[in-house]
């Protein structure tokens, strides 16, 4: 009874990082509606400059003068990213910033690594309070009792702001409205930078505070995002309360997890935001997100058409480019043109659901990875012939988005996109922990295709057959009665329902059919690389396609395989080099800032420019 | 006149607030009946129920004798009865008549239908009712540009796609210029005479209301204080109170 006690003190302790750095990601949500993926970034930060300055403050004065001063640099980093790359793009669609984000969070990395180098750092001890007190005859570090006093006194002083000062309830009109804020005279871009650089802070206090315990290392930026999200939406978008109750939560049974099922902490998070937002599909103290509320931000889409006789000649033109490739390239570059075809597809099924279904999903490695393990699973136990297996990838992946599906689809906004995470963190655990029948990340290994398709050539007409297949039947998919019902059901999703649509079940079937598309680049990937391990179920994977629909563009058609083509040769390019996260953060964040409507969309408004057509024709 | 909506006893609370308390009326084939009232009285509640889009807490909804209380919008709207917004709901990606052929190609249920080229399917059968608004000249224009009064129109004309035989307006000329106004009601009493379509409408535009309306329902605060033609409800001293504040000015209108 007492070890209990003892480990629930411990998850209490470790709730107070997990809370500051939480609150300021729902803030910062809030008020600027920007997906801060950043946010861990700052935590690191605050974790590095906190050691930094602890080791030239003297003493207890020194130790928590440290921290304090930490949080304003922080914010201060963080005010300057706000102005820097955030402000010239709030114009954009919605969760374009996303993508800016991202490139910050390569940028800080990179920058990290140069500054304090690749090794981990421990935290100094909290000066007079190194040892233990004993409770109920535990030892209980006294760190984490004085983090256990002093968390209340940090949601007291939040709650205050929020609720009693001037600044509080400037935030609160512009998480309501920003443009009714905006009009009764409030600088705007000022209170986007000041709620940007307290919430940005507030990470930098988290990953200071929590120094004693843990310390600063490289990968802590990716470790704590994922949790902070969970608390976020658990707790409810935009609640302070909601993310304290969650970060204890959380923390709490994240103690108890390493102690009696270690295997489960991988995914134990997720199993429990899965089931809050079943239940409650806004979060345990969250309300409805009114799809709209927020105004429509940037251009409007325009009505789409299948590319007139000039459009169809170029894509005619690539095409036979690509067939006649093997005749002029090495094979380097054929693999390399693969790998292109695969993410293309990949990314054209994330497009389908996200451009057309307006359904953001941050969990789609799923599909794709879940494709490839279906294969290889196949192939790897049962000896199955490669084309039964390969035919498997998509309808494999397919079902699994059909049960994924009907779970995530009644969700709608952050919430949708949170649960589909959650969903692809479950697979990916799966196949990471099961190792009797995954091998774990040793991975699925000899997966290579039938004799008739082993030379490269012909894979490479093999991918490159099956990959623009899928990508134009996407497309197809798109212009038929079936693709205007989804885009009816994104652009008024009531009036779509009051003439004979049902939306959920349209969105329920796209869902499965973007998933199969990604199982069809898993199934093309896997016996092209021979190989498939965990990594292709990663958050990362799933990031990786979702910055490349943005950056190729969300409201065209073409975005998101234009978008995989150009960042597969940029990243094939930078990643020769030692400092590769920084020269490609600041490549996106560059296109972000130059290209607000994607590559594909800004270009097409300078083409239209330079002809000079009129805007309203089609 | 047969009937061919029927509603008794509807209710809805918010947490024990009565917005609509135990409303009872029906309208009849072939007829244009509008429903009044001051802001909050309950109409777009009424509305909204009588459509599918909310539940009443109580009461039932018949249409053509069948029940359809608390049916989803979607079912409703497949027996027969059109629906336009008081905010106008229309899709902002697709082109004027894309909007029509969307309306169209559920009507004729190809909503899970993969083959065809949306752009293509119906387009003659919704320019007709794009004519039908006065909208064929913009046809082809995004929809995302039009002025309100034609967002308006455009609504009124996807409404129509499935050839119903009730339609529900909420304030379907709120917003509009005065001389569109009339217009537009003028349009809608013409499709009532010209196709049998019988229409219940909210308004606000006492004009609009008595220029064109058979039969005149009041609302205040949830229920209803008259329903009748447009004298009987010009001289009810309860419809005067609650509009006038119990002043003349109505009964002198009347005499005019």
């Amino acid at each position: 009874m007492a070890f209990l006690f003892a480990q629930f003190l411990t998850g209490l302790a470790n709730a107070a990082a997990l809370f500051l750095v939480a609150s300021g990601l729902s803030l910062i949500f809030g008020v600027t509606r920007i997906v801060n993926f950043a946010h861990g970034s700052f935590y690191m930060l605050g974790a590095f400059i906190g050691i930094y300055l602890m080791e030239i403050l003297p003493g207890a004065v020194g130790f928590w003068g440290a921290i304090l001063l930490t949080g304003i640099a922080v914010g201060l980093i963080g005010a300057f990213v706000e102005m820097v790359v955030l402000r010239p793009i709030y114009r954009a669609p919605e969760l374009f910033q996303l993508v800016a984000t991202f490139g910050v969070i390569l940028v800080i990395q990179d920058l990290a690594l140069m500054i304090w180098g690749a090794e981990d750092r421990l935290g100094p001890r909290a000066p007079g309070l190194r040892g233990v007190w004993r409770i109920f005859g535990e030892p209980v570090p006294k760190y984490d009792i004085i983090l256990i006093a002093i968390t209340p006194f940090i949601l007291f002083a939040l709650w205050y702001l929020i609720t009693k000062t001037r600044l509080g309830v400037l935030v609160r009109a512009a998480t309501q409205d920003r443009e009714m804020v905006g009009a009764l005279g409030v600088n705007q871009a000022w209170l986007f930078t000041g709620v940007f650089a307290l919430g940005s802070a507030l990470a930098g206090w988290g990953g200071a505070l929590q120094l004693p315990k843990g310390g600063a290392d490289l990968l802590m930026d990716f470790n704590i995002i994922g949790a902070v999200f969970v608390v976020v939406v658990i707790g409810g978008m935009g609640s302070l309360p909601g993310a304290f109750i969650a970060s204890v939560l959380i923390s709490v049974l994240n103690v108890f997890g390493v102690t009696y099922l270690p295997q489960s902490t991988l995914v134990l998070m997720f199993v429990v935001m899965a089931v809050v937002l079943i239940i409650r599909p806004y979060g345990l103290l969250g309300r409805e997100e009114v799809a709209g509320e927020h105004g429509q931000v940037g251009a409007p889409e325009t009505p789409i058409r299948p590319y007139g006789p000039m459009g169809q000649a170029l894509i005619a033109a690539l095409l036979l480019g690509l067939a006649l490739l093997p005749l002029f390239v090495d094979q380097f570059m054929l693999i390399l043109t693969i790998d292109m075809v695969i993410f293309a597809l990949f990314a054209a099924s994330l497009h389908f659901i996200l451009g057309s279904g307006g359904l953001v999903s941050f969990g789609h490695a799923a599909f794709f990875g879940g494709g490839a393990y279906a294969a290889a699973l196949l192939v790897f136990h049962t000896d199955t012939p490669m084309e039964l297996a390969f035919l498997f990838a998509p309808l494999a992946a397919g079902l699994l988005a059909l049960g994924i599906g009907w779970f995530c689809i009644r969700l709608t906004g952050v919430y949708f996109a949170m649960l589909t995470l959650a969903f692809s963190q479950l697979v990916w655990s799966l196949a990471f922990q099961w190792r009797a029948v995954t091998r774990g990340d040793d991975g699925l290994v000899n997966i290579w295709p039938s004799e008739w398709l082993s030379g490269t050539e012909t894979y490479y007409y093999f991918a490159l057959i099956l990959g623009v297949g899928g990508i134009l039947f996407l497309r197809h998919v798109i212009h038929s009665p079936f693709g205007y019902a989804l885009r009816a059901g994104r652009d008024s999703p009531r009036q779509a329902e009051a003439t004979g649509i049902d939306v959920k079940r349209v969105q329920f079937v796209a869902f499965a059919l973007a998933g199969a598309m990604a199982g069809l680049a898993g199934g093309i990937f896997v016996f092209a690389k021979g190989s498939v391990f965990p990594t292709e179920l990663e958050i990362a994977k799933s990031f990786d396609a979702l910055i490349v629909v943005f950056l190729g563009g969300v409201k065209t058609l073409a975005g998101g395989v234009v978008g995989a083509g150009f960042m597969t040769v940029v990243e094939d390019w930078l990643t020769r080099l030692e400092y590769w996260r920084l020269l490609l953060g600041l490549v996106i964040i560059a296109v972000v800032i130059v290209m607000p409507e994607g590559i594909v969309g800004t270009l097409r408004t300078l083409w239209r420019r330079i002809r000079n057509t009129d805007e309203e024709t089609v | 006149m047969s009937e061919i909506l029927r509603v008794e006893t509807l209710k809805k609370s918010y947490d024990g607030f009565l917005a609509v308390n135990g409303v009872s009326f029906s309208v009849a084939k072939g007829e244009l009946k509008a429903l009044i009232g001051p802001n909050g009285a309950g109409k777009s509640t009424c509305f909204n129920m009588l459509m599918g889009q909310l539940k009443p807490t109580e009461g039932e909804v018949f249409f053509e004798g069948e029940r359809i209380t608390g049916h989803k919008p979607r079912d409703i709207w497949r027996r027969g009865v059109g629906r336009t917004f008081q905010i106008t709901g229309t899709y902002q990606s697709m082109t004027v008549i894309e909007n029509v052929q969307m309306a169209l190609m559920s009507h004729h249920r190809k909503i899970f239908s993969f083959g065809s080229r949306a752009w293509k399917l119906y387009r003659e059968e919704a320019f007709e009712f794009l004519e039908t608004v006065s909208m064929q000249d913009q046809a082809d224009r995004p929809c995302s540009i039009l002025a309100y009064g034609d967002l308006k129109r455009l609504e009124l004309a996807i409404a129509l796609c499935h050839r119903p035989r009730l339609l529900l307006m909420d304030e379907p000329t709120a917003g509009m210029a005065p001389s569109a106004r009339v217009e537009l009601m003028q349009l809608v009493a013409d499709i009532v005479r010209d196709q049998g379509v019988s229409v219940l409408f909210t308004e606000h535009d006492m004009d609009v209301v008595f220029a064109h309306s058979h039969h005149i329902m009041v609302l205040n605060r949830g229920e209803l204080i008259a329903d009748g033609d447009a004298t009987a409800v010009r001289n009810n001293p309860q419809v005067q109170e609650v509009y006038l504040g119990g002043g003349t000015l109505f009964k002198e209108e009347s005499h005019a």
